[in-house]
């Protein structure tokens, strides 16, 4: 069974573009990434799955189940954590989690308690009084207390430093192995690179492709560098030239036959290709022509 | 009912100022009333003779030398505005404040239907309204007794009915309100009172202007009728009815289907 299936999903605010035709398959058990820059339309495909939008057209089923009709049901399957954590002013941490347990029917003392030392986490302070980061944390309690088969989460290491945003994964990466569907939106690529299995990118509101992070990293493109050259070679399909002391480096987007051709009439001491990381990828597909 | 004490817990304080301020004035109206009553005589002649002053209170239907009719307007100006302050405070924040405090996200992603979040807050909303009527009746027995006077309780129990009612109107209407509101909506909560009031002043300047008690919840609370013929009009009670049951049916249709940005 698919942990998330979306088909045409649509939505417009108004006349304002939301997300256009987004059709979207995350198997039970995938790490998935959802990258996009802001405004692409990550939250909107978010807040539609979770039933807090309605979709203008297409529809989308989470474990099977129409996002619109049983939301309930899957709500109580679903670990959510938004790229903004707000709670209710006054009320200490701890106060947060029983609230959100007891909305939930469902007694998660033990593992709040376990989840708050991981992440070092003060449950006798107010929220109003807590850091970005440690809001970020109350969420990320709040979404995992309950043992969900699937984490819906929403630019889940904003605000958090390197040793938490380890220690996130490494719960994540936990949870993930013991079967759990993890999908997560994030700008930060090298997080999707190292801890996702699958990955797709949305850009102006549409689904610019979706398949497996190593096959992401495949795209056809080469990253190219040449060291002990002293100018930029004159080769066809050449984009996003570096030039650093005696080093050019380049992405190549047309056939490796023709490149080595090219290289074979050029002056140099060292060449590497490779493919390139799953940032340059980003950038190869948001790149419009001619830039 | 997680949502229900989680708003009632969220409100208590505002709860409590409110009950206390309405209660302590009431009640202070009371306990001053037999000072004052040594010198209604002349009073009630004045108030009596205002003209459109007289009757946009209704003082010039009730005795305002009497314990009933000097509590009649005492209780419509504390209880009544008070009272409808309150009602529509709390009506009006009641759907939007998740969204004004960015906690909708939180609320709306729990296995719990929004209808179910509807039911709870407006039951929430309900249940202050009894908690502040009962503790202001309770209060308002207490300093009857306390000064000694041999009180029509019926006539007041009519009274503070039809300003529960007048309460429950209001809070409808602006919980209904709500339901579109993305921020706080106090202004126009507490404007729709006041407007409320004041439109029901105008009705009573002139007969032309008799209808708008058809609209104003403060058409049904008149203490000049209520106390007079003890009994609510309720051809004003009935369209009440219909603008309460409107608010809430409003609330349920809006609020199922709004999108949370």
């Amino acid at each position: 069974m698919k942990a998330i299936e979306t088909k045409n999903l649509t939505k417009y605010y108004g006349r304002s573009r939301g997300i256009i035709d987004v059709n979207l398959t995350v198997d039970e058990g995938d790490f998935f990434g959802f990258i996009g820059p802001n405004g692409a339309g990550k939250s909107t495909t978010i807040r539609t799955l979770l039933g807090l939008i309605s979709a203008t057209e297409g529809k989308a089923e989470i474990f099977g189940l129409d996002t619109e009709k049983e939301k309930n049901e899957i709500l109580s399957r679903v670990g959510y954590l938004p790229s903004e954590t707000n709670f209710y002013d006054g009320m200490k941490v701890k106060e947060i989690l029983e609230l959100s347990a007891n909305l939930r029917k469902k007694d998660c003392t033990a593992e709040a308690k376990t989840l708050c030392e991981r992440l070092e986490l003060d449950t006798s302070k107010k929220v109003g009084e807590l850091s970005f980061g440690n809001r970020k944390k109350v969420g990320i309690v709040c979404a995992l207390q309950h043992n969900p088969e699937l984490y819906i989460l929403d630019e889940p290491t904003s605000g958090l430093d390197p040793l938490m945003q380890r220690e996130f994964y490494s719960i994540l990466k936990e949870r993930n192995e013991k079967g759990a569907t993890i999908f997560l939106s994030s700008h930060v690529l090298s997080e999707v690179g190292r801890y996702c299995k699958h990955a797709a990118v949305i850009r102006e509101g549409r689904i610019l492709v979706s398949d497996s992070v190593e096959k992401l990293g495949h795209t056809g493109v080469k990253r190219v560098t040449l060291r002990g050259i002293d100018s930029i070679p004159q080769i066809d399909n050449v984009k996003d030239v570096k030039t650093e002391n005696d080093t050019v480096n380049f992405l190549y987007s047309g056939k490796a036959e023709e490149l080595l051709k090219d290289l074979s009439k050029l002056s140099f001491d060292d060449v590497t290709i490779t493919d390139p990381d799953l940032e340059e990828v980003f950038m190869h597909f948001y790149a419009r022509e001619g830039k | 009912m997680t949502v229900f004490f989680h708003e009632l817990k969220r409100n208590r304080i505002a709860l409590i100022v409110w009950t206390a301020a309405i209660s302590f004035m009431l009640g202070i109206c009371v306990l001053i009333y037999p000072e004052m009553s040594s010198q209604m005589g002349e009073i009630s002649e004045m108030f009596a003779d205002m003209g459109s002053f007289s009757a946009a209170f209704g003082m010039d239907q009730i005795n305002f030398g009497e314990f009933k009719g000097y509590f009649g307007v005492e209780c419509g100006n504390v209880l009544g505005l008070g009272g409808a302050f309150f009602a529509a405070i709390i009506g009006i924040s009641a759907l939007a404040k998740e969204e004004r405090d960015r906690t909708a996200e939180y609320l709306l992603t729990h296995p719990i239907s929004r209808k179910r979040i509807i039911t709870e807050k407006y039951l929430s909303v309900m249940a202050q309204i009894l908690i502040l009527n009962i503790v202001v009746v309770l209060v308002t027995v207490a300093t009857i007794f306390m000064i000694g006077e041999k009180a029509d309780f019926r006539n007041i129990a009519l009274l503070v009915l039809a300003y529960l009612i007048l309460q429950i109107e209001i809070a409808s209407i602006t919980f209904g309100i709500s339901a579109f509101l993305k921020r706080g909506g106090l202004a126009i909560g507490l404007g729709f009172a006041i407007m409320s009031y004041f439109l029901n002043i105008v009705s009573n300047l002139t007969d032309d202007a008799k209808f708008i008690k058809y609209i104003t919840p403060f058409g049904y609370t008149d203490g000049s009728h209520i106390l007079t013929n003890n009994s609510i009009e309720v051809k004003y009670l009935i369209t009440g009815l219909i603008f309460t049951v409107l608010g809430i049916v409003i609330a349920y249709y809006k609020y199922t289907k709004k999108d949370i940005t």
